[in-house]
């Protein structure tokens, strides 16, 4: 059965994709989500009535934050060429996708975080001032726990993204199943091939919205 | 305790100054209940974050236990406020802990260790009326129940004083009495100061020992309650008195009463406010051979006693109900003969 549908697929070089993509995404997933909420928090507390509230910063983060997210994913790879070479010592590779893929998601995580955090009630940040709370106290046990189940479904959101980044990222020889698809599948007029890695990139979609959305609801205690 | 002098607040918008508080003074004793009473506007929000400076004043000095507030660093007011507590019209509680570790979370703050943390989070579930429920979270709690964890927050770091904006002001009237019972135990228990401001003069009848009347960011009018309660001068704290003792059926009654009650005499009994006088009617049926009728009336209680008007009929021998009058008007009973609204 197997056989007679996907005829040219190899079980070995599928496990290694999927391996490829997989490491792609969780790691980039991680760097994006710490980028993103450190872009998203200096947003936030820089912002109007933000408690470092401060023009510049703000307005620096802010642009940052706009340019990044308006270059299309496949441009940013080669721009970033130049960085990823000194960065990782190599521009093939799952690895040299990492840069490309965290500065690619990290604004866009940057921006949900940043509405994750306006969503926080101000009468919680006003009661916590108010039993003489520090900054660094508020940002970690008021405006992150209270944000939590949406920072995490922005991250889910996030991660799918860049699954689907981590498919372009096949120009650049990173590896995974969108790489694979293309060169195995596509070029050699395997289609079987190509549907097998789509079947796989959408059970690792499917994982990943599993995760998150069970996470954030088990957090959500509202 | 808490001196405030020409306390002053002016937000600064795009279009225009907003004055929400002006060169204010006032002086509140340790361990009364003060309230802050006036309309939607006055500044009393505004008023009240003054004192633990949610608010930077404009000008003004506030000084709170001979520390003055207005000129502490950022530093030194973080520790000064853990010794003023908050509590909140919304009750402000962090939706992602639970009842034990929103009370714990004040005591996290001042670096109180775990341990300590623990009983004395314990202590306060018990004092606020809610054993059992450290687990739940605040979603699973009545409002009430939220504002007594509010409470117990509040209090966690022993403060010397506890602010209240409004705190009965979401709840139903029966929840409202049941945490303005719990703010004058603690009161009592604790020696707390508490400043309490509301729109509502039931509140400030139910449980404050003096009153200050805001209007445009000023107060017009202060005192003792049982003071501001029988000679309101201002019109703002007339219309407030009229909330609790004003009584829209009298005329009607005086009416029907004038027409009915011919005999004997039919006269207005003040109560100002003593326990002593209460007994006044049985008192003069018992002294005198007089029937007394009681034909309409309204008497509140106050935290220094009974305060209110009755109509009542005086029936019997001319001469009787002349003596039972007269007995009356030496009490401190404010008696007004044939009364006409
Ligand atoms: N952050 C602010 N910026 C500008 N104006 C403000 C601000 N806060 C309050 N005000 C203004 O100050 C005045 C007093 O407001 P405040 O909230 O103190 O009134 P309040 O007596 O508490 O009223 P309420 O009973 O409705 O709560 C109002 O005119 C209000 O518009
Ligand atoms: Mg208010």
């Amino acid at each position: 059965m197997f056989e007679q549908l996907f005829p040219n697929v190899e079980m070995e070089d599928m496990v290694e994709a999927t391996n490829e993509t997989l490491y792609m995404t969780s790691v980039s997933v991680a760097g994006t989500f710490i980028l993103g909420l450190v872009l998203g928090l200096l947003l936030y507390l820089s912002g109007p009535g933000g408690i470092w509230q401060n023009k510049p910063l703000n307005w620096v983060t802010a642009a940052f934050v706009n340019v990044f997210r308006a270059i299309p994913f496949i441009i940013l790879i080669l721009l970033l060429f130049p960085f990823t070479d000194f960065l990782m010592g190599t521009i093939r590779g799952p690895g040299a996708a990492l840069p490309a893929l965290i500065i690619g998601g990290a604004p866009f995580y940057a921006r949900l975080v940043e509405i994750a955090l306006k969503e926080v009630d101000k009468g919680v940040i006003e009661a916590a001032k108010s039993m003489g709370a520090r900054n660094r106290t508020i940002i970690f046990k008021v405006l992150l726990p209270e944000s939590m189940p949406a920072l995490i479904s922005g991250i889910t959101v996030t991660a799918i993204a860049l699954i689907s980044y981590t498919a372009v990222a096949g120009v650049i020889g990173a590896g995974g199943l969108g790489d694979f698809a293309y060169f195995y599948g596509f070029q050699r007029r395997a289609f079987d091939v190509v549907a097998f890695c789509t079947i796989l990139i959408i059970i690792i979609v499917f994982v990943f919205q599993f995760i998150g959305d069970f996470l954030s609801r088990k957090l959500d205690k509202r | 305790m808490i001196s405030i002098k020409d306390l002053t607040k002016v937000f600064k918008t795009k279009d225009q100054d907003v004055l929400a508080v002006d060169k204010l003074n006032l002086s509140i004793d340790k361990g009364e209940i003060y309230g802050v009473i006036g309309y939607s506007g006055a500044g009393k929000s505004t008023f009240i974050r003054l004192l633990n400076r949610l608010e930077e004043p404009t000008s003004g000095e506030i000084e709170l236990n001979d520390q003055n507030l207005t000129g502490l660093s950022k530093s030194k007011l973080r520790v000064a406020r853990q010794e003023i507590g908050m509590i909140f019209q919304h009750f402000n509680l962090l939706w992602s802990r639970t009842v034990f570790d929103n009370i714990a979370f004040p005591l996290e703050i001042a670096g109180v260790p775990k341990q300590k943390r623990e009983s004395r989070v314990n202590e306060l579930i018990d004092l606020v009326g809610l054993s059992g429920r450290g687990k739940s979270y605040p979603s699973q709690l009545s409002g009430g129940q939220k504002q007594r964890v509010g409470i117990a927050r509040a209090l966690a770091n022993n403060p010397k004083v506890l602010l209240c904006d409004e705190a009965t002001s979401a709840l139903d009237p029966e929840t409202t009495d049941s945490i303005l019972d719990l703010l004058v135990d603690i009161n009592e228990k604790l020696g707390l100061t508490i400043v309490l401001i509301t729109h509502e003069m039931h509140v400030i009848r139910k449980i404050c020992h003096r009153v200050a009347v805001m209007e445009s960011g000023k107060v017009v009018e202060s005192g003792d309650v049982l003071d501001v309660f029988l000679h309101p001068k201002e019109k703002v704290t007339k219309r407030f008195v009229d909330q609790v003792m004003g009584d829209p059926d009298r005329e009607n009654s005086l009416d029907v009463i004038n027409e009915n009650y011919r005999a004997g005499e039919v006269i207005q009994l003040h109560f100002v406010g003593e326990n002593t006088n209460q007994a006044l009617i049985s008192d003069v049926s018992r002294r005198f051979a007089v029937n007394v009728n009681i034909l309409h009336g309204k008497i509140t209680q106050t935290q220094k006693g009974a305060y209110g008007t009755m109509l009542v009929q005086i029936d019997g021998e001319e001469t009787e109900v002349k003596q039972a009058i007269a007995y009356m008007k030496t009490t401190s009973v404010e008696v007004e003969v044939s009364p006409d609204v």
